[in-house]
C-alpha cells in the first residue's frame, strides 16, 4: 500500500433534513496524526464513517492521493478502523482476529505479519485467547493490531480510549503516538477529549455542528483560537466583552468596564469595535489586594503603554471559590460587573491559598491576550452543565416507560 | 415520619421458616412437577405385559427389549422420521424468513409478521381441523406426508422468532468491522454472521424437533391411519399402555435432559 | 408505573451518540428479501391461511340431503353459527372456566417458583431452570396418563386424601372436573413459569434494596416494586397459558368424562365420530374469535407494549 494524502472535498452528509456533516474540506498529509475533535453530535464520527466507507456522503468527494474512493465499498478501500467498542469477533481467537484482514486479501506470510503486529502492541503471548478472556485495555490493543497489520493508507480510530479508565487512557495515548510514528501510518483519531487531542495530534480539526471551526496544530489552536467556540472547547478561556478604543501598528487598546487594557495587534481577530478579549486562566496572576504576596508584578509607575507595570490589571476582584488540586490552585474570582474569571495559580510552594471572600487583584501580560470578534456568543463551546452523565447501569427493564428518557426530568 | 425500628422477637424456627418460605415452596413445587415423571420411570420397570395399570413386580425386561411391544417401536420410528423431516424443513425455511425480516427492508412486513404470529396464537384444534378440511377438500388422504406438512407449518413460526431474536442480539459493528477488513458481503455473512447466529439456529432446530415429537392434537387430525408415538399412547390409554412406552418416555427424558445439560456446560465453559 | 421504574428504565442508550442510530440493515440486492421469504411464506400461506379459509367456507355449508355422510354443499348458511352456539354454549362456558381456573392456579404455583429460581437460587439458577422444563421432555400424553394413574382410586393420592377425610369413602378423583383442571394446570405450567422467570430475571435487585432503604418491608417491597415490574411476564404467561388451554381437549378426554367435555372435544367428535363438519368448523371459529376478544380485552386492561 502506498503512502497517500487523505483529502475530503466539500463532504456533506444529510439524514433527511438533519445535516450531520456540513461541507467539510480538509487534507490529512500522509504519515501525520490528525485528530477530529468535538462534542457528541458534532458529526465527527459520521465523517469518520464516510472515510471508512460505512456511510455514503450526500455531496462531496473523498480522495486517497489521486484515487477517488467516495463510492468504493468498505472492503474495497485501503482504510481500516478501530471501532469504539473494538468489535472483536467473539468466535475467533486473537490471532485469527488480527489475521482476518490479511486472509481476506489473500496475503501470504500471515503468521509472520500477525506476530509482528501483536509484538507491536505487546500482546504476543495472548495470541490464542478469545476476546472475552481479555481485559478492556488488551481488547483495545488487539483491535489496534488488527487494523495496523494491514498497513492501510489511513487508520481511523473512533474514540478508542473512551472505555478505559484514566490511568490506562494516558498510557494508551502515549502508546498510540509511539506506534503511529514507528509504523509511519496516517492516523485519523476522533475524540471529544480535548486534552487527548492536544497530547497526541500533529493537527487538530475542531468540529461544531457538522462544520470545521478551525484546523491547525495544537499550540496554534490553543494560543490563537479563531472563535469563542474553539477558545472555550480547548482548555478554558476567560472572555471579556469590551470595545476597541484605539489601534496603533503593534497594539490594540480596548476598554472593559471602564478599565483600559491592551493586546498585540497580531492576535486581535476582530475588525469591528466589538471585542471579546480572551486570556487563559494560567496566564493570570492573582494577588491579595493591597497586600504583599510572593511574586508580585513589578512595582513602580506606569509602563510604556500606560498600564501599571506594563500589565493588564483588574483590581477589585473577590474570590468566590478556591480549589487546591495539588498542581495548582484554581480560583473563581468575581469582578464588579458580575462576571467570574478562572485563575490557575501554579503551586510554587510560596504563600498560602487565598481564602474565599478575599479581595484580590488580577493582572497579566498584554501579549497573552487574544481578541475575538465581539458578535459571537461568549459561551459557545462551554460544555453544557445540565447534561448528567449517562447512568452506567445495564438496562434492566424490558419495557422502557414511554417518555422516560430524561433523567432528573 | 420515620417509622420506628421494628423489634419483634420471633422464635427461631418460625423466623427460619419465614426467610426460607420461598425456597421450601420451590422444593414442594419441584416435587409436584416430577410426580408423573417418577411414575413413568417407575412403571417402565413394571413386569406387566400389555396392561401397565397395576404394579406387579420389578423387571429389566422392558429395558432390555424395548421393542417387545412392536407397535411402540413403529410409532416411535414414525415420530422420529416426521420429527427429523419437519425439523430440517422448518429450520431452513424459518431461518431464511428470519434473516429477511431482521436484515432487509421490504414491503409487506406487516402481513408477514401477521402470518408468522397467527399460527402461534391459534388453538391447535383449529389448526388441525382447518388443515384436515383442506386436505379433504382437495381429496388428499391424511397420512404420513400430511403430518409432515402440518408439523413444518406450525414449527416455522417458532423457528423465525427464535432465530430473529438471535440475529437482533448480534452487534452490528461486527459486520461493519468485517467489511472494514476487506470481507465482501458474502464473506462477511459466511465468516462472521453465520457462525454467530448458529447457536440460535441450533436452538430453533431443537425447539422444532421437540414441538414436532410431542404434538398430538394437530397430528391426530391429520394422520389418518398412521400412528405417531403420542397418538399411540393416547389410543392405548384406556386399555393400558405397554411398559415399553414408559421406557421410551423415560429414555426421551434422559436424552433431552442430557442434551440440555451439555448445552449449559458448553456455554458456561465458553464464558469462562 | 412508579417514578422509580421510569428512572431505571430511562437510561441513556449506550453507543454512538451522534445523529440517527447506526442501522444494521444491509443494502443488499433488491430481490434478496423476497427470495428469502418466498418458501417459508408460501408454506404458511398454503398450509395455514388457505386451510383457515377452507374451514371458514366449511362452516357455512350444509349437508346435502340424501347424500352420503360427509358430503356438503356451500350454502352460506350463517345460521350455522348461532345454531352451534346455542347447542354448545355450556361447553364454551366450561372450556373457558376450566382454562381460566387452570391459568389462575398456574399463576399461583408458577409465580413463587419463578421467583425462587430467578432471585433466590444463586449459582443453581440454570440447573433449576432446566429441572423446571425437564419434566416436559416426556410426552405430553404420557404425563397426562401418568396423572390418571396417580389419581386413580387405588393410588396413593386418593388413599391419603381419604385418610384425612378430604374425600369421602365412595368419592373418586378420576373422571372429575377436578382432575381435568389439575391436568391442564400441570401441563401448561411451563408456559406460565418461563415468561415469569424471564421477567423476574431482568429485575434489578438494587431496586428492591432501594425500596428497603426507603422503609419498605419485605412484603411491601414485593407488592410495590417486584410485582409491578414483573407484570409483562405475568401478562405473557397468562396469555401463553390460557390460549392453548382453552382449546385443549386431551386432558378432558383422558382425565374426565363426557360430562367434563370442552369445546375441543366437541370439535374432535364432530370431525371423527359424528360427521358434522360445518358445526365443527363453526365451533372452531367461534373458539378462535372468543379467545381473540378475551385476549384483546385483557391486553387493553393490562396495557403492555411488549409480549414476547
Amino acid at each position: 500500500m502506498g503512502r497517500r494524502d487523505l483529502r475530503l472535498e466539500g463532504v456533506t452528509k444529510a439524514f433527511g433534513s438533519f445535516v450531520a456533516v456540513d461541507d467539510v474540506t480538509l487534507t490529512v498529509p500522509s504519515g501525520s496524526f490528525f485528530a477530529l475533535l468535538g462534542p457528541s453530535g458534532c458529526g465527527k464520527t459520521t465523517t469518520l464513517r464516510m472515510v471508512a466507507g460505512l456511510e455514503r456522503p450526500t455531496r462531496g468527494r473523498i480522495r486517497l492521493g489521486d484515487d477517488d474512493v467516495t463510492d468504493a465499498k468498505p472492503h474495497q478501500r485501503p482504510v481500516n478502523t478501530v471501532f469504539q467498542n473494538y468489535a472483536l469477533f467473539p468466535h475467533l481467537d486473537v490471532f485469527e482476529n488480527v489475521a482476518f484482514g490479511l486472509r481476506r486479501r489473500g496475503e501470504r506470510e500471515v503468521r509472520r505479519q500477525v506476530a509482528e503486529a501483536l509484538d507491536l502492541v505487546e500482546l504476543g503471548h495472548l495470541a490464542r485467547r478469545k476476546p472475552a478472556q481479555l481485559s478492556g485495555g488488551q481488547q483495545q490493543r488487539v483491535a489496534l493490531a488488527r487494523a495496523v497489520v494491514n498497513r492501510p493508507d489511513v487508520l481511523l480510530l473512533d474514540e478508542p480510549l473512551g472505555a478505559l479508565d484514566l490511568r490506562l487512557r494516558r498510557q494508551m495515548q502515549i502508546e498510540l503516538k509511539r506506534i503511529q510514528t514507528e509504523v509511519g501510518l496516517t492516523f485519523v483519531h476522533v475524540t471529544h477529549d480535548q486534552e487527548e487531542a492536544m497530547t497526541m495530534a500533529d493537527t487538530i480539526g475542531v468540529m461544531n455542528a457538522g462544520r470545521i471551526e478551525q484546523l491547525g496544530a495544537p499550540v496554534e489552536l490553543y494560543e490563537s483560537p479563531l472563535s469563542a467556540y474553539v477558545a472555550n472547547f480547548l482548555g478554558q478561556s476567560n472572555l471579556l466583552r469590551g470595545t476597541v478604543t484605539d489601534r496603533t501598528g503593534d497594539e490594540v487598546g480596548f476598554e472593559v468596564a471602564g478599565r483600559r487594557l491592551t493586546m498585540t495587534a497580531a492576535r486581535c481577530r476582530s475588525q469591528s469595535r466589538q471585542l471579546l478579549a480572551g486570556v487563559r486562566p494560567e496566564k493570570i496572576h492573582i494577588a491579595p489586594a493591597g497586600g504583599s504576596r510572593g511574586a508580585e508584578p513589578p512595582a513602580g509607575g506606569a509602563g510604556p503603554n500606560g498600564l501599571p507595570g506594563g500589565r493588564n490589571v483588574l483590581p477589585v476582584g473577590m474570590v468566590t471559590d478556591a480549589s487546591f488540586t495539588g498542581v495548582s490552585t484554581q480560583y473563581l474570582v468575581r469582578l464588579p460587573w458580575g462576571q467570574e474569571l478562572m485563575v490557575f495559580a501554579q503551586n510554587l510552594g510560596v504563600g498560602d491559598v487565598i481564602p474565599v471572600g478575599a479581595q484580590v487583584t488580577l493582572s497579566w501580560e498584554p501579549a497573552h491576550t487574544f481578541g475575538l470578534d465581539g458578535s459571537q456568543d461568549a459561551t459557545a463551546g462551554v460544555e453544557a452543565v445540565d447534561e448528567l452523565p449517562a447512568l452506567r447501569t445495564a438496562p434492566t427493564m424490558s419495557t422502557p416507560a414511554p417518555g422516560a428518557g430524561a433523567v432528573g426530568g | 415520619m420515620v417509622p420506628p425500628v421494628a423489634r419483634r422477637h420471633r422464635a427461631r424456627p418460625v423466623r427460619w421458616l419465614g426467610e426460607h418460605a420461598v425456597l421450601l415452596y420451590a422444593v414442594l413445587a419441584f416435587g409436584y412437577l416430577f410426580v408423573p415423571i417418577g411414575y413413568t420411570v417407575a412403571f417402565s420397570f413394571n413386569d406387566a405385559g400389555k396392561s401397565n395399570l397395576v404394579w406387579r413386580g420389578f423387571t429389566l425386561d422392558n429395558w432390555r427389549n424395548p421393542c417387545g411391544a412392536p407397535e411402540v417401536c413403529t410409532a416411535l420410528r414414525t415420530s422420529l422420521e416426521v420429527g427429523l423431516l419437519a425439523t430440517v424443513a422448518a429450520t431452513a425455511l424459518g431461518t431464511m424468513v428470519a434473516f429477511a425480516l431482521a436484515r432487509h427492508r421490504f414491503r409487506g412486513r406487516t402481513v408477514t409478521n401477521l402470518l408468522i404470529f397467527l399460527p402461534m396464537a391459534t388453538p391447535e384444534v383449529v389448526l388441525g381441523a382447518s388443515l384436515l378440511t383442506m386436505f379433504l377438500n382437495v381429496r388428499v388422504n391424511p397420512g404420513f406426508w400430511t403430518i409432515v406438512l402440518a408439523h413444518v407449518m406450525f414449527c416455522i413460526s417458532f423457528v423465525v422468532v427464535t432465530v430473529k431474536a438471535r440475529i437482533a442480539s448480534l452487534d452490528p459493528t461486527l459486520e461493519q468491522a468485517a467489511m472494514d477488513l476487506y470481507a465482501d458481503e458474502w464473506q462477511t455473512f459466511r465468516r462472521v454472521t453465520l457462525p454467530l447466529v448458529a447457536p440460535g439456529i441450533l436452538a430453533a432446530a431443537l425447539l422444532a424437533f421437540a414441538l414436532s415429537f410431542d404434538d398430538f392434537i394437530i397430528t391426530n387430525f391429520n394422520s389418518g391411519n398412521v400412528t405417531t408415538f403420542p397418538k399411540f399412547v393416547y389410543v392405548s390409554a384406556t386399555r393400558g399402555i405397554p411398559p415399553q412406552a414408559n421406557v421410551v418416555g423415560t429414555a426421551m427424558f434422559l436424552v433431552a435432559l442430557t442434551v440440555v445439560l451439555l448445552g449449559q456446560l458448553a456455554s458456561a465453559r465458553r464464558r469462562r | 408505573m412508579s417514578s422509580l421504574t421510569s428512572v431505571a428504565a430511562g437510561t441513556r442508550a449506550a453507543g454512538p451518540p451522534e445523529g440517527p442510530p447506526v442501522e444494521p440493515v444491509r443494502r443488499g440486492r433488491r430481490g434478496t428479501p423476497y427470495l428469502l421469504l418466498l418458501p417459508g411464506m408460501l408454506w404458511l400461506t398454503l398450509f395455514f391461511a388457505v386451510p383457515i379459509v377452507a374451514l371458514a367456507s366449511q362452516s357455512l355449508q350444509t349437508r346435502v340431503p340424501g347424500a352420503e355422510i360427509g358430503v356438503y354443499t356451500q350454502t352460506f348458511r350463517w345460521a350455522n353459527y348461532p345454531d352451534a352456539l346455542r347447542e354448545y354454549l355450556r361447553w364454551f362456558g366450561r372450556s373457558f372456566f376450566y382454562a381460566g381456573l387452570a391459568t389462575v392456579l398456574a399463576l399461583l404455583i408458577g409465580y413463587p417458583l419463578a421467583y425462587a429460581i430467578a432471585l433466590k437460587s444463586g449459582r443453581w439458577k440454570n440447573l433449576l431452570l432446566v429441572l423446571v422444563i425437564a419434566p416436559f421432555f416426556t410426552s405430553f400424553i404420557l404425563r397426562t396418563v401418568a396423572w390418571k394413574q396417580v389419581l386413580a382410586d387405588e393410588g396413593p393420592v386418593v388413599r391419603v386424601l381419604k385418610a384425612v377425610h378430604l374425600l369421602g369413602r365412595t368419592d373418586s378423583l378420576t373422571a372429575t372436573s377436578i382432575a381435568v383442571v389439575a391436568g391442564i394446570t400441570y401441563n401448561f405450567l411451563p408456559f406460565m413459569t418461563l415468561p415469569l422467570y424471564a421477567s423476574l430475571e431482568r429485575l434489578d435487585p438494587r431496586l428492591v434494596e432501594a425500596a428497603g432503604d426507603l422503609y419498605a418491608n419485605g412484603f411491601t417491597a414485593f407488592r410495590r416494586v417486584t410485582l409491578p415490574l414483573s407484570m409483562p411476564g405475568v401478562v405473557a404467561g397468562t396469555l401463553l397459558t390460557f390460549i392453548p388451554a382453552a382449546g385443549d381437549y386431551v386432558n378432558a378426554a383422558l382425565l374426565g368424562t363426557p360430562g367434563t367435555a370442552m369445546v375441543g372435544n366437541v370439535i374432535d367428535s364432530r370431525f371423527f365420530r359424528v360427521v358434522d363438519y360445518p358445526t365443527a368448523a363453526a365451533l372452531s371459529f367461534m373458539l378462535m374469535a372468543t379467545i381473540l376478544v378475551l385476549v384483546i380485552v385483557y391486553i387493553r386492561r393490562a396495557g403492555t407494549e411488549e409480549l414476547v
